[in-house]
């Protein structure tokens, strides 16, 4: 719908006043908002488009490709490789 | 591939991981607790109608919103790490972790867009009633949040509730209440949940007493100390039982960290809990070394009563677990890497099969796999001590976070009856022992995380995924590099939390 009834307007206004004037009147919360954006960014725009691709996603097309190469993966165990022991 | 698994790699991923999670684990904990604690403050405060309990309440809401601000979304990076250190590991449990973590994200929206907002702005402008059910559904919200994790997490330490699909490589879920209430969840949750209120009970204690010895605020420091002193006493009290249950659960589904965390390589009979000693870091499992260095003290029959609540009972230890104990009918590893070599090598049989369209071959193979599944993990071992975590870490670490946690309910004690006698600003000893307190949970809380995922090596799922299987083949430069990134970034919102938190916690409640 358009338009609500009065009573409905009025409360959605009310909400949205409500937040406006919280955010307007944040004082330290501005700078708290800002640490969070900077953050987000740095960690969405940042270190997951350039750092943390998601390998099968990226390596493969289709799930059934992603299920044979993890099937490969577990049913290869390694060829001379020795993990340390305990203590050693 | 893993027969070119660069070992080097896993052990950078794992170390970047074991940053990551701590460094969130820095921030949950107060988050947790602290919306209780402000609950109980707002509540007293509309109860009352005194001003000064709702300029009390406004202080700790706002500390809490500096750090629910640098800690919020710091674990999202535990899922980048996922998807490019672990793929392995993210393909095969998507479908059990898919829906919780679904569920936190869309709960964890909905609760922050609407009562935080209320909890921070409803200030004078919607009734007391509904501002206070507002804080209220923060605390509740927020600590329900950390269910799903929680039960994502107790379900890597005790797989139930799922079956593999050796068609699509995956765990699946079988049974979801089987999963949701496992003994082992339950556990995690109320031991996380009552210990994080136990160091934001912490948390207010430090504040409050340095604002006591520097002659601060002193009302609402006295206020603030006895409620958060009876709220601390209470949560480290359960804390410590629940924390005992959690050892008995370990006892029963995680044998092998049970006996790390004790030092125990002889299992025995009556076995004894650690009181005193320092663990020989030379020690191995297959060789006849002292476990101890010098003199130790063992409390007798403890650890078989945490075990298995008789105190005459066996409690194997890290040899019989490793080389079996016939006489106690407990399967070494040595045995179950057999078992789970022949799981790992029908599971490549069936799949040969299948892809040459025998289906009669595939059945038979599938069979084999049936049987043998539940020690798929060990079938990717090479040695049977592998099985072992490192001992001398999670000896340290549960000694560390059992004896903080003792001194924890001491600490309320004395708080409450100074406070109730009226002295505690006399008692400058006291005063000075509690601005550290909260440095002090913090490494309790430190230690536990050490204790929980140190002690399931070399598990990513309990017996059936080592993380040597689970990762992804990446080169070590390339974790490396993020390693480092995030050490960078890590810190400064570390410096920047501290620096935000140590202004506030000076300007005091005045400025509010």
């Amino acid at each position: 719908m358009a338009t609500g009834t009065p009573d409905q307007a009025g409360l959605l206004t009310r909400i949205y006043r409500f937040y406006r004037d919280g955010f307007r009147q944040m004082t330290l919360g501005r700078t708290l908002w800002k640490i969070i954006f900077i953050k987000l960014f740095i960690m969405f725009a940042v270190l997951k488009f350039f750092f943390f691709p998601d390998f099968l996603a990226t390596k493969f097309s289709t799930d059934t490709q992603r299920a044979d190469y993890v099937i490969e993966q577990l049913t290869q165990p390694a060829q001379g490789y020795t993990k340390p022991v305990q203590g050693e | 591939m893993i027969e070119n698994l660069d070992l080097g790699m896993v052990n950078w991923a794992r170390g970047q991981f074991a940053l990551t999670a701590m460094y969130h684990w820095i921030f949950v904990p107060l988050t947790l607790g602290i919306s209780w604690i402000i609950a109980f403050y707002h509540t007293i405060y509309v109860r009352t109608g005194n001003e000064e309990w709702k300029r009390l309440t406004k202080f700790w809401m706002k500390l809490f919103g500096i750090n629910f601000a640098i800690g919020v979304a710091t674990g999202i990076i535990l899922e980048f790490e996922f998807g490019t250190n672990w793929s392995n590991y993210s393909w095969m449990v998507g479908d059990i972790f898919g829906a919780p973590l679904a569920i936190e994200g869309i709960f964890a929206f909905f609760l922050e867009a609407t009562f935080f907002a209320v909890m921070f702005f409803g200030w004078n402008r919607v009734s007391k009633g509904f501002h206070l059910f507002s804080t209220w559904m923060v605390a509740v919200g927020s600590n329900l949040s950390a269910v799903w994790i929680l039960v994502a997490n107790a379900w890597m330490q005790h797989p139930v509730g799922q079956a593999f699909n050796p068609d699509t490589a995956r765990f699946e879920m079988q049974n979801f209440t089987e999963i949701i209430f496992s003994p082992y969840a339950i556990n995690k949750f109320v031991h996380a949940t009552s210990s994080s209120m136990l160091i934001a009970a912490l948390f207010v204690l430090s504040i409050s007493s340095w604002y006591l010895l520097r002659g601060r605020h002193l009302i609402m420091a006295k206020r603030s100390i006895v409620v958060a002193a009876i709220f601390g006493l209470l949560a480290s009290v359960f804390t410590i039982f629940n924390g005992d249950e959690s050892a008995y659960e370990i006892a029963q589904v995680q044998p092998m960290k049970l006996a790390a965390f004790e030092g125990l390589y002889d299992g025995r009979q009556n076995a004894g809990l650690v009181a005193l000693g320092v663990i020989n870091r030379d020690k191995k499992v297959y060789d006849t070394q002292e476990p101890f260095i010098g003199f130790n003290l063992h409390i007798p029959g403890l650890l078989s009563l945490m075990a298995n609540r008789s105190f005459n009972s066996f409690v194997p230890g890290m040899k019989d677990l490793v080389y079996g104990n016939a006489e106690h009918n407990i399967l070494g590893s040595a045995q179950k890497m057999d078992r789970g070599k022949k799981a790992v090598v029908s599971l490549e049989a069936y799949k040969k099969a299948k892809k040459a369209g025998d289906q009669a071959a595939a059945d038979t193979h599938l069979a084999t796999f049936n049987e043998y599944k539940e020690f798929l993990g060990y079938g990717y071992l090479q040695k049977p001590e592998e099985a072992v975590p490192p001992v001398a870490l999670s000896f340290n670490a549960f000694h560390i976070m059992v004896i903080l946690g003792m001194l924890f309910p001491l600490i309320f004690v004395g708080y409450l009856y100074f406070s109730l006698k009226g002295t505690l600003v006399e008692k400058k000893w006291l005063l000075g022992l509690g601005t550290i307190t909260y440095l002090l949970g913090i490494i309790a809380t430190q230690a536990g995380w050490v204790v929980a995922e140190v002690g399931r090596q070399p598990w990513a799922i309990q017996g059936l995924l080592p993380v040597s299987v689970a990762r992804t083949n990446l080169t070590t430069g390339t974790v490396q590099a993020t390693f480092f990134m995030f050490l960078i970034l890590f810190t400064l919102l570390l410096i920047a939390e501290i620096s935000i938190m140590a202004k506030q916690i000076s300007i005091g409640p005045e400025e509010n």
